[in-house]
């Protein structure tokens, strides 16, 4: 049961071999034992999910059941749920309970998925292990002195240790396939514009995309139909018709090009996180792909045009968090300016601050052509090596991160350090191409290893196809942490 | 481009975010050298090429000028730190 895909789940629903209730409440059992050694749920509300878990046990009696009806789905707190207390790992939000749905959550709501809780994640998306969440750390289930990755490492984390059969996350620089990678665990970035952002609360608005996480391709292609699609709320959300993501999950994958870029290979890299990947890559050759050598020389620069360009969004976008109108409010302040400023202060963390003030730097006057416009530019360049790339391969092959997860607290120190750490993932969400990471094999510390999938785009379901494929032939996706089984 | 503490103190009061000296200091530090990965952008020759503000280049929509969301300010404001009769309570601005 623990390692059921979601449509053997939705089949044992169908055929009353268990209802809806019976396996959120198994997933709730679980969540409830195994997150005191995790802390991966932020918020669990069973009476709120076996509601939805009744409703969705009467649609599957009417006959009216779609793919994911009755399946138990986490959520990254970013995600507004209406009466669901909606953190994003801040202080500042901590008692901000949503007054309306996100549209991912209503698209999976009116899929008949249960809301099974809310997931634990660094502050405002802001990280890349999940230590800078106000509600503590979370751990890795393989490892619980190794950090989770992040910032959807709550996400991550519960799909891992089975306590969840999916989760959705976000991904703005590799906040979905970052963890997914340290997990063990499939993740998406879609295409930017092919999720609406509308009700997921903003970090940095020309990167962020909502992400579907789970155990196999599989799982992603469903949970990707579901909540992907055009909506008029947010003015980045692409008019396309909808999609099944798992129509190509069957196609035959012999000749398509994989490209291999050289700079996803240099140094840096670790030795045992580049075996897994080149054996992963051997396996793709084995099932009849041509290996194309490539070149992204850009790469080096996509951590610097990162940090510039989240950062300056970031503060633009948290400058609504005034303690006037919902959240926290300090409780002492002399004046007006002064409430906004204690508010502030003591409502976000470091990380956050940190970002606000280089934001708030770049953007000033005397510096915005200097750091922001030069970074759109070297954003520009970055999109070109792909487009110029994808004219002689269809898909990207590469490491999702450097290392396996590295242990709590290795890298709080040292901002620089931590964001070095994103070199293979910022790209992708840079061009605005989706990017998926999958398991591939474990490290010289028995923790997991992700392989990172880049197309160009609008292939998420060739992609999905081609992950799937790799995992007919190998189990990576289906190893589960000790004391999770 | 070495950036000083009367910078982190300038950009805290334009962020709204109340800062005291040893904050600066710490955040200094690490600014710093955050700075100094950054600036390695500078090095980059991008004369001619068009500043990228948007994946897929997509212009932002026009909709009919109507009136389309309800009146939900009562379930809003139920979560505001103060409210009173349909406003947002702060400390006084004008005397």
């Amino acid at each position: 049961m623990l390692n059921a895909s979601l449509s053997e789940l939705a089949q044992a629903l169908a055929l009353k071999q268990l209802s809806s209730v019976e396996l959120t409440r198994l997933f709730l059992d679980r969540a409830q034992r195994l997150n005191r050694g995790l802390n991966a749920f932020v918020t669990l509300d069973p009476e709120a999910s076996l509601a939805q878990a009744r409703l969705a046990d009467q649609r599957i009696g009417e006959g009216a059941a779609q793919p994911l009806t009755g399946i138990p789905v986490a959520l990254k707190d970013i995600f507004c749920a209406k009466g669901w207390l909606t953190t994003c790992g801040s202080k500042i939000l901590s008692n901000f309970i949503a007054p309306y749905d996100a549209h991912v959550v209503e698209r999976l709501r009116d899929a008949g998925a249960v809301n099974l809780g809310k997931t634990n994640m660094d502050e405002f998306a802001m990280g890349s292990s999940t230590e800078s969440s106000h509600y503590g750390p979370v751990a890795n289930p393989w490892d619980r002195s190794a950090v989770p990755g992040g910032s959807s490492g709550g996400s991550a984390a519960v799909v891992a240790g089975r306590l969840a059969p999916a989760a959705l996350g976000t991904d703005t620089g590799g906040s979905v396939r970052q963890p997914a990678a340290m997990c063990g665990v499939c993740g998406l970035k879609p295409t930017y514009g092919v999720v609406s952002r509308y009700g997921m609360v903003a970090f940095a608005s020309s990167l962020d995309q909502c992400g579907p996480m789970a155990k196999s391709a599989a799982d992603l292609a469903l949970l990707l139909s579901a909540i992907a699609g055009f909506d008029a709320r947010d003015s980045t959300s692409l008019e396309r018709p909808g999609e099944d993501y798992g129509r190509d999950l069957e196609h035959p994958i012999d000749g398509l090009r994989i490209g291999l870029p050289r700079e996803f290979f240099g140094a840096g890299l670790a030795p045992d996180v580049a075996r897994a990947v080149q054996a992963a890559v051997a396996e793709y050759e084995k099932l009849g792909c041509k290996l194309v050598d490539v070149s992204l020389p850009q790469t080096r620069l996509s951590v610097p045009a990162y940090y510039v360009l989240a950062p300056a969004e970031a503060s633009s976008n948290l400058a609504r968090f005034d303690g006037a109108r919902y959240g926290y409010r300090a409780p002492r302040y002399d004046d007006l300016r002064d409430m906004y400023e204690k508010t502030r202060a003591q409502g976000f963390g470091a990380e956050v601050k940190r970002r606000i003030l280089i934001g708030t730097y770049v953007l000033s006057h005397g510096y915005y052509d200097a750091y922001y416009l030069q970074a759109q530019k070297v954003r520009r360049l970055i999109a070109m090596d792909f487009a110029d790339v994808f004219q002689r391969c269809d898909v990207i092959m590469g490491p999702t991160a450097p290392t396996t997860a590295f242990k709590l607290g290795a890298k709080t120190a040292d901002p620089v350090q931590m964001y070095l750490n994103d070199i293979y993932t910022v790209p992708a969400p840079l061009a605005g191409i989706p990017a998926l990471s999958i398991p591939c094999g474990f490290g010289d510390d028995n923790l997991p290893v992700g392989l990172q999938l880049m197309g160009n785009y609008f292939q998420e379901a060739r992609m999905l196809g081609l992950a799937h494929r790799y995992q007919l032939v190998t189990d990576w996706h289906l190893r589960m942490p000790v004391g999770c089984e | 481009m070495l950036l000083s503490l009367d910078d982190v103190r300038r950009m805290a009061q334009l962020a709204r975010l109340q800062i005291n000296d040893t904050e600066a200091e710490q955040v200094l530090a690490q600014l710093r050298a955050i700075f100094a990965l950054i600036d390695e952008l500078q090095a980059v020759d991008t004369r001619g090429v068009e500043p990228m503000s948007h994946a897929q280049g997509a212009a932002l929509r026009l909709r009919e000028d109507r009136v389309t969301e309800l009146d939900q300010h009562e379930l809003f404001q139920s979560i505001a730190p103060q409210a009173e009769a349909g406003l947002y309570l702060v400390p006084k601005v004008i005397e």
